[in-house]
């Protein structure tokens, strides 16, 4: 098994260690994950689920916390939806 | 689609690995739920890039016959059974007997500036570091309260970053009796004095915590304020965290009583971990803030009471006792400066889910009121972030716990045992 996963995030690729989390493959690109109610840039909080801040679109499947899934081969992440 | 265990544990940190490896010793059918990617729980995170502490290396080796049910998410409660969702359908997992080590979480503080990318907690930085976040080379100030700061902060430097100091809020005074008082427990002693090897050329202040931050877009300064007066630090991050709280959702969910020894309710268990509810066990910091130790003794005692062996339970109670007495040490020493429940303004947002500010819960004496007048705890987070600022800030209480426990998808909630397109991908494919 490769040590590195790649997967895209908002068209950008990127290249993380195997076993990281969609979240750490989102600072890669930047520190926007979503908009808030009122259209302000969030970014996860917690580190561990609980907060939300962190949710994003993987392969179309909405609010996913980024925070709680692996990165895996061929994502595609789409964030502030 | 309905699994059947003899002994389920929902929390595969310290706690639910104790828990899972002593009842499976004994023969039970033994399932461990965590709705993380790996076992671990929060002080035993799995990181990317490290090898993992011995002790947690060993709890998971131990597991053997217990079936480790990862990335499994309770949802909802059903008589003696929790409907879970993974990321590809959901199911039922029935019991004989249920251990809730579902842990705690970070007491997170508002302040203005909180909501900036760039802002999170301590433990939170520290298990997005572990799983992978780019933190070389970023500048970090570390804040809050409590050793967990130093655990983070040794963590993210091992990581590479550069931290422009450790702000405790407790007072010097207390924090080198706190010191003094570790002498009755050299174990901890050694722990921290290694810590502070790690931490060498670090600031570390004390009477000093964070009050605001600040950036457009992403954070680009805090200002700390100490006994000396405020000063404006540049920084990339800030991870600040104040200590931590009972996770007990699921707990109040199954109609386990709680009690109140602070702001924040713990499980009600007797000695032996029974909660109020015939054949459900709490162990760890569901039952209050005790620190690893706690949680791997209440663990193993949870274990043999679930497989009805009271004996071997009680033999373990007064090491127990002992290690709670630590936690009694932290609490007092650590307690919060109450300039600390001053930092937001009107306009500081409480509930970040909704957009809730401060100013707009004035007048609220409950948080039901709250909610349908404002919002506020109505959003994904189901009130986990705002429901506890307001408790800590002496507002109101959070209202009790509905299902579903967490966000969940239709199809889980219809009992689908496989979801319908889309769902995520879970390959990590093969480069060679």
């Amino acid at each position: 098994m490769s040590d590195i996963v790649r997967l895209s995030i908002d068209g950008q690729d990127v290249e993380v260690p195997t076993g990281a989390s969609v979240a750490a493959a989102i600072a890669h690109v930047g520190l926007h994950f979503r908009s808030s109610v009122s259209g302000a840039p969030r970014a996860p909080l917690c580190g561990m689920g609980v907060c939300f801040e962190c949710r994003v679109r993987i392969d179309g499947v909405m609010h996913v916390r980024a925070c709680m899934t692996v990165a895996c081969e061929g994502m595609q992440v789409h964030c502030h939806d | 689609m309905t699994e059947r265990y003899d002994v389920l544990i929902v929390g595969a940190g310290p706690a639910g690995l104790a828990a899972a490896q002593t009842a499976a010793s004994r023969g039970a059918r033994v399932g461990l739920i965590d709705a993380q990617a790996r076992a671990g729980g929060q002080v035993w995170r799995h990181d990317v890039r490290r090898t993992a502490p011995r002790a947690a290396r060993e709890a998971i080796a131990a597991l053997r016959s217990v079936e480790l049910l990862t990335n499994h998410q309770v949802v909802a409660a059903e008589p003696s059974a929790l409907r879970v969702e993974t990321q590809q359908g959901s199911s039922l997992l029935s019991y004989t007997s249920l251990i809730l080590a579902t842990g705690a979480r970070e007491l997170l503080l508002p302040f203005p500036g909180w909501t900036l990318p760039g802002v999170t907690g301590a433990g939170g930085m520290q298990a997005l570091v572990k799983q992978g976040w780019p933190i070389a080379g970023k500048r970090v100030v570390i804040a809050g309260s409590g050793p967990l700061l130093l655990a983070a902060a040794a963590t993210l430097r091992a990581h590479g970053a550069r931290l422009q100091g450790i702000y405790e809020q407790a007072p010097v005074a207390r924090v080198h009796a706190f010191a003094r008082q570790l002498l009755r427990w050299p174990a901890r002693a050694t722990q921290a004095v290694a810590l502070r090897a790690q931490l060498a050329g670090v600031p570390y202040r004390f009477g000093t915590f964070v009050r605001s931050a600040h950036g457009e877009a992403a954070l680009r300064t805090v200002d700390i304020e100490g006994p000396h007066g405020t000063t404006r630090l540049d920084c990339d991050l800030l991870a600040v965290g104040y200590g931590l709280v009972p996770n007990v959702e699921l707990a109040q969910l199954l109609g386990c009583a709680t009690v109140q020894r602070s702001a924040h309710p713990q499980v009600q268990v007797d000695p032996s971990l029974r909660t109020s509810v015939a054949g459900i066990y709490a162990a760890g910091e569901a039952n209050g803030i005790g620190g690893l130790a706690v949680a791997r003794l209440e663990g193993a005692i949870a274990g043999h009471m679930a497989v009805g062996d009271t004996a071997a339970a009680n033999l373990l109670l007064p090491r127990r006792d002992k290690a709670r007495g630590f936690a009694e040490l932290l609490a007092t020493h650590f307690s919060l400066d109450p300039r600390l429940h001053q930092l937001a303004d009107a306009q500081t947002l409480i509930c970040r889910c909704e957009d809730v500010t401060l100013g707009e819960l004035d007048g609220f004496s409950d948080a039901r009121a709250a909610k349908l007048a404002t919002r506020c705890g109505m959003g994904a987070c189901q009130g986990r972030i705002c429901g506890t600022v307001l408790a800590e800030l002496g507002r109101f209480s959070r209202s009790g716990s509905r299902p579903p426990l967490f966000p969940a998808r239709l199809a889980t909630l219809a009992g689908a045992a496989t979801f319908p397109l889309p769902t995520i991908s879970t390959e990590v494919a093969d480069h060679e």
